[in-house]
C-alpha cells in the first residue's frame, strides 16, 4: 500500500538526518540539486523559469515526482521581474543578456571601491543604501542623493529632511523598490504553493534557508576577487575586520529563515576559499577563523550547515574536523570523496558526486558505474548521501534516472 | 649595492619595485632593460606560482604591480620592446559563458612563460575564434568555460575551426572546473588540462618548445 505523504516525508528526512548524525540509514540517500534541469525537461526555457512561477512550478514539480530524490533542490532563483524592476547590473538572466535556454550568470566587479572599507565598517546599513544599493541597482541610483538617515535619531526637529525623499530621482528609486517588492511577493506565493503541493506530494526541500561564508560575500558580491586579493596584501587588516563585521550578519541570515520555515538545513555555497584560489596560510589567516565561526553558531542554534565546496577541496579537509561531529552536512564538487571519507568519514556526513559532465555526456551505464565506486568506497558505514557535484543544467534525463534508480537499488544497506 | 628590480618584483615588495623603477628612470637608464629585469621578475613569479609556492592572489598581486611598473616605463619607450616569443596561442571564454577568471589566468601563465597570447576575451563566438587564428597564424588554442552549457559551445567552435579548414593547423586545449576527459572526447579538443600550468605544458609540448 502507498505510505501516506506525511509518513514519507518523515522517512525521507530520517534517512538524510540519519546520514548527516554518521548513522546508517535503511539506503543511501539521494538528494538532487536540479538546478534549471527541470525547465528543460520540463519543456520550458530558462526564461520562462525566470519569469512564469506556475509554469517554473509545474516543470520543478515534474522532475521531483519522476526522479522522486528524498530531498529536492531548486535553483534559487532572484525572478526576473523583481531583477529587471531594479535594472540589476550584477547578474546576466535568461532573455536579459544570457541566452534564453541558459542560466543566469554572475557579473564580476568591484561594486565595492578599495577606499570604502571604512564606510563599510562605520555603518554598513548607510552604506548599503547611498552607495552599494545604487550601484549594484540602476533603477536605484537615485539613493544616492540621500543624506545619511543617521540624523533622525535626532528627534522630531529633523522631521522637515523628508523633503529629501520628494526629490524625483529619490522617488523614482522608491517606487521601483515598491514595483520590485510586489512583484517579489508574487513570486514568492508562487513558490509557497509549489512547496506545499511537493510536501503534499511526499518530498521534503533540502534547503530553504542560505548564507555565506563572510570572506566570499565580501569577494563575490563586494569587492570582487581581483579587489579581494589586492586586499590581501594592502589592507588585510580592513580586510578581516570587514570578515568580522559581517559575520553576525550573516549568522542571523542564516538562522532566521531557518526557523522561520522550519527546516534547520541552511545551504551555504561556497566559492572563493577553494584550492587553487589562495593558499593554506591564506585560508586560515582570511577565509576559515569567520567561515568555522558561521558554522559553529549554526550547529549552536540547533541548525545543520550545508556547506557546498564548490571545486575542488582536498587540501582543506583536515579543517573541517575541528567542527562539531555529526552536525554537518559537507557537499563536495571536484574534491575526490575517497579522500574526503578517509579524512572525514567518522566525523562529518559528505554528499556528492557525481559529476555534471558524467551526467551530461556519459551513459547511464558509465553514471551507474560511477554510483556504484561511491556507494561501495564512500557509502560503506554511512555518513554518505548520493548527490550530483553540482546543479545539472544541461544533464541528460536518462543519465539523472540512472543515478536515482541506481542509488535507490543498489544503496541499500544489508 | 643596488637593489634588483626583478627580486622585488619576484617577492611582491610593491613598494620597492616601484621605488627601483623612479630610480633607474631618473638615472636615465634604458627603459627597456627596466622591462626586461621585471620580465624575469615575472618568470620568477611564474616559476613560483607552477610549484604551488604562491597561489592565485599573489599572481593577481603580481600583475598589478607589473602594470605599475609598464605605466611609468612605457612612455619612455619609442619602440615596442622586442621579445623572443615561443609561439602564438589564441585564448578565449567560449560563447555563452562570460566568466573570464580561468582565462584570465591561463593567459597570464602563458605570458610569462614566453607565448604570445591573443586574448579573444569572454563569450566568444566561434567565428571569432576562427577570425583570430586566420589573422594571428596561431598554432595553440584555448578555450575555458565555467558553465556546463560551455560544452557545447566548446564543441561548436572545434567544429568551426575544422569547417574554416584550419583544424590541422591548430592544437586546441580546453580547461574549466567542469571539463574532464569525457568533455574533451564530446568536443573534439586534443586535450584538456587541470589548471594552469597543463595549459603551459600543453603548449610548449605543442611548439616543440623543451
Amino acid at each position: 500500500m502507498e505510505k501516506r505523504p506525511e509518513e514519507q516525508i518523515k522517512e525521507r528526512v530520517q534517512r538524510v538526518e540519519a546520514a548527516v548524525a554518521l548513522k546508517v540509514p535503511d539506503r543511501v540517500p539521494l538528494v538532487l540539486s536540479f538546478g534549471l534541469f527541470p525547465a528543460k525537461y520540463g519543456g520550458i526555457s530558462c526564461e520562462d523559469a525566470f519569469y512564469d512561477p506556475v509554469r517554473w512550478g509545474a516543470a520543478l514539480k515534474k522532475a521531483v515526482s519522476d526522479f522522486a530524490p528524498d530531498m529536492y533542490e531548486g535553483v534559487r532563483m532572484v525572478p526576473g521581474p523583481v531583477l529587471e524592476a531594479l535594472d540589476c547590473k550584477q547578474v546576466k538572466w535568461p532573455g536579459h543578456g544570457a541566452p534564453s535556454d541558459h542560466s543566469h550568470q554572475f557579473v564580476e566587479g568591484e561594486y565595492m571601491k578599495a577606499d570604502e572599507y571604512s564606510a563599510l565598517l562605520d555603518d554598513p546599513t548607510d552604506y548599503a543604501l547611498r552607495v552599494y544599493m545604487p550601484r549594484v541597482y540602476g533603477s536605484l541610483e537615485g539613493l544616492r542623493t540621500l543624506r545619511s538617515l543617521r540624523s533622525w535619531l535626532f528627534g522630531y526637529m529633523v522631521a522637515p529632511q523628508a523633503a529629501l525623499f520628494t526629490r524625483p530621482e529619490v522617488t523614482g528609486a522608491l517606487e521601483a523598490l515598491i514595483e520590485a517588492g510586489h512583484r517579489a511577493s508574487r513570486w514568492r506565493a508562487g513558490i509557497r504553493t509549489l512547496e506545499k503541493d511537493m510536501a503534499e506530494a511526499g518530498f521534503p526541500q533540502f534547503t530553504v534557508s542560505s548564507t555565506y561564508a563572510p570572506f566570499d560575500i565580501i569577494s563575490d558580491t563586494l569587492r570582487g576577487m581581483r579587489g579581494t586579493m589586492l586586499d590581501m596584501y594592502r589592507q588585510p587588516d580592513k580586510l578581516i575586520e570587514a570578515c568580522e563585521r559581517l559575520l553576525p550578519v550573516l549568522i542571523e541570515t542564516g538562522v532566521g529563515i531557518a526557523k522561520h520555515v522550519g527546516n534547520p538545513r541552511v545551504f551555504i555555497p561556497l566559492h572563493r576559499g577553494a584550492d587553487g584560489f589562495m593558499s593554506v596560510k591564506q585560508y586560515e589567516t582570511f577565509y576559515w577563523p569567520t567561515f568555522k565561526r558561521l558554522l559553529l553558531a549554526l550547529c549552536d542554534q540547533g541548525l545543520t550547515p550545508c556547506p557546498f565546496f564548490e571545486g575542488d577541496y582536498t587540501s582543506r579537509l583536515e579543517y573541517l574536523r575541528e567542527l562539531p561531529k555529526g552536525k554537518v552536512l559537507c557537499h563536495f564538487d571536484r574534491t575526490d570523496l575517497v579522500k574526503a571519507k578517509e579524512v572525514l568519514g567518522d566525523h562529518l556526513c559528505v554528499m556528492g558526486n557525481v559529476p555534471a559532465s558524467l551526467l551530461q555526456l556519459g551513459s547511464p551505464q558509465e553514471v551507474r558505474e560511477y554510483c556504484q565506486k561511491l556507494v561501495d568506497r564512500v557509502g560503506k558505514g554511512g555518513g554518505f548521501i548520493m548527490a550530483p557535484g553540482c546543479v545539472i543544467d544541461e544533464a541528460r534525463p536518462e543519465n539523472v534516472k540512472a543515478m536515482c534508480d541506481f542509488t535507490r537499488e543498489y544503496g541499500v544497506y544489508a | 649595492m643596488r637593489e634588483d628590480l626583478a627580486t622585488a618584483l619576484a617577492d611582491l615588495q610593491e613598494e620597492a619595485a616601484v621605488r627601483i623603477v623612479r630610480e633607474r628612470l631618473d638615472g636615465g637608464e634604458n627603459p627597456l632593460s627596466i622591462l626586461a629585469d621585471a620580465r624575469r621578475g615575472m618568470e620568477t613569479v611564474g616559476r613560483r606560482f607552477a610549484s604551488c609556492e604562491y597561489f592565485l592572489p599573489d599572481l593577481v598581486y603580481s600583475g598589478e604591480i607589473l602594470k605599475q611598473v609598464s605605466e611609468m616605463v612605457r612612455p619612455r619607450i619609442s619602440q615596442g620592446l622586442k621579445t623572443e616569443r615561443l609561439g602564438k596561442v589564441v585564448m578565449g571564454t567560449v560563447e555563452g559563458d562570460i566568466h573570464d577568471i580561468g582565462k584570465d589566468i591561463v593567459t597570464f601563465m602563458l605570458d610569462v612563460n614566453g607565448f604570445e597570447v591573443f586574448d579573444i576575451g569572454v563569450d566568444a563566438p566561434p567565428d571569432k575564434f576562427v577570425d583570430k587564428i586566420r589573422e594571428t597564424g596561431a598554432t595553440v588554442v584555448g578555450m575555458s568555460g565555467l558553465l556546463t552549457l560551455a560544452f557545447d559551445s566548446m564543441k561548436a567552435t572545434v567544429d568551426a575551426i575544422a569547417e574554416a579548414g584550419l583544424r590541422d593547423q591548430v592544437r586546441i586545449m580546453i580547461g574549466g572546473p567542469q571539463v574532464d576527459e569525457q568533455v574533451r572526447k564530446y568536443a573534439g579538443a586534443d586535450a584538456y588540462g587541470q589548471d594552469a600550468m597543463a595549459g603551459v605544458a600543453l603548449a610548449r609540448q605543442w611548439t616543440g618548445v623543451q
